[in-house]
């Protein structure tokens, strides 16, 4: 683990070389949510209005306990649910007026959920990411192919290429469905709780990826997470959730405030700052 | 890597073309009179010819006269079912989706019964009847096969069965009710028999065949993804509400087309696709005209067995395939994934 620590540190200053100059990839204004907004019943959960913005090569963390309201921004960013009020753009279009090939050109979201029906191949499945890219009845190009290819080799997978999708393993599967978003070619890589069935160097590599992928391939990442550490590690901002309000937007140092962590995550935290300015939390005095 | 590309699909479908008309020869052979393939072949090569006054007259009696239209209502048959059941197994995402298994077959039979009681005469009302049998019966498992807002593959087989059961028992109460003029016999509208030549010209069935196969082989590419999502597949950009529809419409159509005709023919429209896709993968779109040649193939060889097993007396074509699909379809049952 210590080693592993060690890289991720060494990565994580460079990005600090990235400027407030690049591109603007997400800009999210004001943008609220309510769920059963019917007119006659109050609404049974709210987004309250969040404003963040995300660069090129940034990667975001939506941090938060429970029922806080992270997947729910989460749809709205991905255009799954429009918002009730405020504007979610992407490369200055808003999400909402897109049209569905063209947002999945945009972004691409990597949920858990994956149950393939019908025996399917590893190449197979990362070659669905090319069908925003053609006509509605399409057979897939050589240049298909080699997207394809390459994203299976940027998230480390080329040698699965091969395999059965149903007789990977929860990593495995995990990079594979990230290599379709990558064919994607997408600006924006949203992911749902991506470290949630992960060993614990399965989260680190996971999120080194990711970072990776930022750093290099010009992504603009935003991960749902519970990963306090990793996230405060890896992130160069962090969106702070809290019972369905935007608590706090900022560098990871100046989010994680320990009586705002404490009072969020209803448990005695202490933080400590790491060489280069990382925050960590550890769990303070006997539980 | 080695994608599907349109030339792999072309000579694939042909191949099965090329078996299918072997199928078709030696369904021509059997019977009563006694015929030589070569005289078949050449019979068909001049007939297709147009040069009937080539043709012994007694040979094309026999091969164009009898023969051929039964095959030919066979092929139709046999390509709306698998192709149906394809699209109901990407439609409800179930592997186990046919239309006789979900009652859809019933629901169309019931609705061609009911056109035979009330409007005999009226062209095409029972294949309009049929279809809408076909389609109110798919909506009904559609939603009675809901859980908690989503579609249980357990629920929805039972919905399915269930609904076959009740269609069922109301066939046969209304079969008891019809005089002998209409009484076809209940086995045809629940065994499915081909013996009836259809009321309707065969030309616009196979039109209708056609129109309804190419609008879901139209949108192959979106089943594909919807097979591994429906929300998964929104996301990559396909447009889920419209492929379902015409996936849906189409699929009770070719349902109501079958059924129209030849009555409830069952485990086609599982067994065929299910045999596809172990040859070729699972591509929708290889697997969709793979299963409509295939189907096509099935139901002749089917009806060939039927029409000489216990010949003189003939069996029901369904009879046929429930005999060969059943086993078929425990095999794929306890068979693991692959």
């Amino acid at each position: 683990m210590s080693a592993s620590a060690e890289n991720s540190a060494a990565v994580a200053p460079q990005t600090a070389a990235f400027g407030q100059d690049a591109p603007v990839r997400l800009n999210v204004e004001q943008a609220s949510y309510a769920y059963a907004a019917t007119g006659r019943s109050a609404p049974n959960f709210t987004l309250g209005p969040a404003t963040f913005e995300a660069r090129q090569r940034e990667l975001v963390a939506i941090l938060g306990p429970n029922a806080s309201g992270k997947s729910t921004l989460l749809k709205l960013l991905a255009g799954i649910v429009k918002p009730l009020s405020g504007r979610i753009e992407v490369d200055g279009a808003e999400v909402g007026t897109l049209d569905l090939r063209t947002r999945a050109q945009k972004i691409a979201l990597v949920q858990q959920e994956s149950e393939v029906l019908f025996p399917l191949r590893v190449w197979e499945y990362v070659l669905h990411g090319r069908y925003p890219y053609g006509r509605r009845l399409r057979f897939e190009s050589d240049e298909d192919c080699l997207l394809a290819g390459n994203a299976l080799a940027q998230v480390g997978a080329a040698e699965l290429r091969d395999r059965w999708m149903d007789q990977l393993s929860g990593g495995e599967k995990q990079r594979v469905i990230l290599a379709r978003a990558l064919a994607q070619q997408p600006s924006l890589l949203l992911l749902d709780e991506p470290t949630q069935h992960l060993d614990i160097g399965g989260k680190v590599e996971l999120l080194r990826r990711l970072r990776r992928l930022a750093d290099e391939s010009r992504y603009t990442v935003l991960v749902v997470t519970h990963e306090l550490n990793l996230a405060a590690e890896f992130s160069d901002r962090i969106v702070l959730l809290h019972k369905g309000k935007c608590l706090r937007v900022g560098a990871p140092a100046e989010v994680y405030d320990r009586d705002l962590l404490e009072e969020v995550f209803e448990a005695p935290l202490e933080i400590e700052v790491r060489e280069g300015g990382r925050p960590r939390v550890i769990l303070r005095g006997n539980l | 890597m080695r994608p599907l590309t349109p030339k792999r699909v072309f000579w694939i479908c042909s191949v099965l073309v090329g078996v299918l008309f072997v199928m078709v020869v030696v369904s021509l052979r059997m019977g009563a009179y006694p015929i030589s393939v070569r005289d078949i072949v050449m019979t068909l090569f001049n007939g297709a010819l147009g040069r009937r006054d080539r043709i012994p007259s007694d040979f094309w009696l026999v091969v164009f006269g009898l023969r051929l239209p039964r095959i030919a209502l066979g092929i139709l048959v046999g390509a709306a079912l698998a192709t149906s059941g394809a699209g109901f197994q990407a439609l409800l995402r179930n592997p186990l989706a046919d239309p006789y298994v979900l009652g859809v077959a019933s629901g169309a039979a019931l609705g061609a019964m009911l056109s035979l009681m009330f409007a005999p005469q009226v062209p095409g009302a029972i294949q309009a009847a049929a279809f809408v049998g076909a389609a109110a019966t798919t909506g009904a498992v559609y939603f009675l096969g809901r859980r908690g807002g989503q579609l249980d593959s357990a629920t929805l087989l039972l919905a399915g069965i269930i609904s076959a059961s009740f269609l069922s028992a109301a066939i046969m109460f209304l079969g008891t009710t019809l005089s002998g003029r209409d009484q076809r016999g209940m086995a045809f509208w629940i065994m499915g028999d081909l013996s009836s030549p259809p009321s309707l010209n065969l030309h616009w069935l196979y039109l209708v065949l056609i129109v309804a196969v190419g609008s879901i082989y139209t949108t192959s590419s979106d089943l594909n993804l919807i097979l591994t999502g429906e929300q998964e597949a929104r996301h990559l950009g396909v447009n889920v509400s419209r492929v379902k529809l015409v996936v849906y419409i189409a699929a009770s159509l070719l349902t109501g087309l079958a059924v129209s005709v030849a009555g409830a023919i069952g485990y086609v429209g599982l067994i065929v696709p299910h045999v596809m896709r172990m040859i070729f993968g699972t591509d929708y779109r290889l697997l969709i005209p793979a299963s409509a040649i295939g189907g096509a193939i099935a139901i002749v060889f089917a009806d060939t067995l039927a029409r000489t097993v216990v010949a003189p007396t003939e069996l029901p074509v369904g009879a046929m395939t429930a005999l060969a699909g059943a086993p078929v379809f425990i095999y794929l049952m306890r068979r693991s994934v692959r």
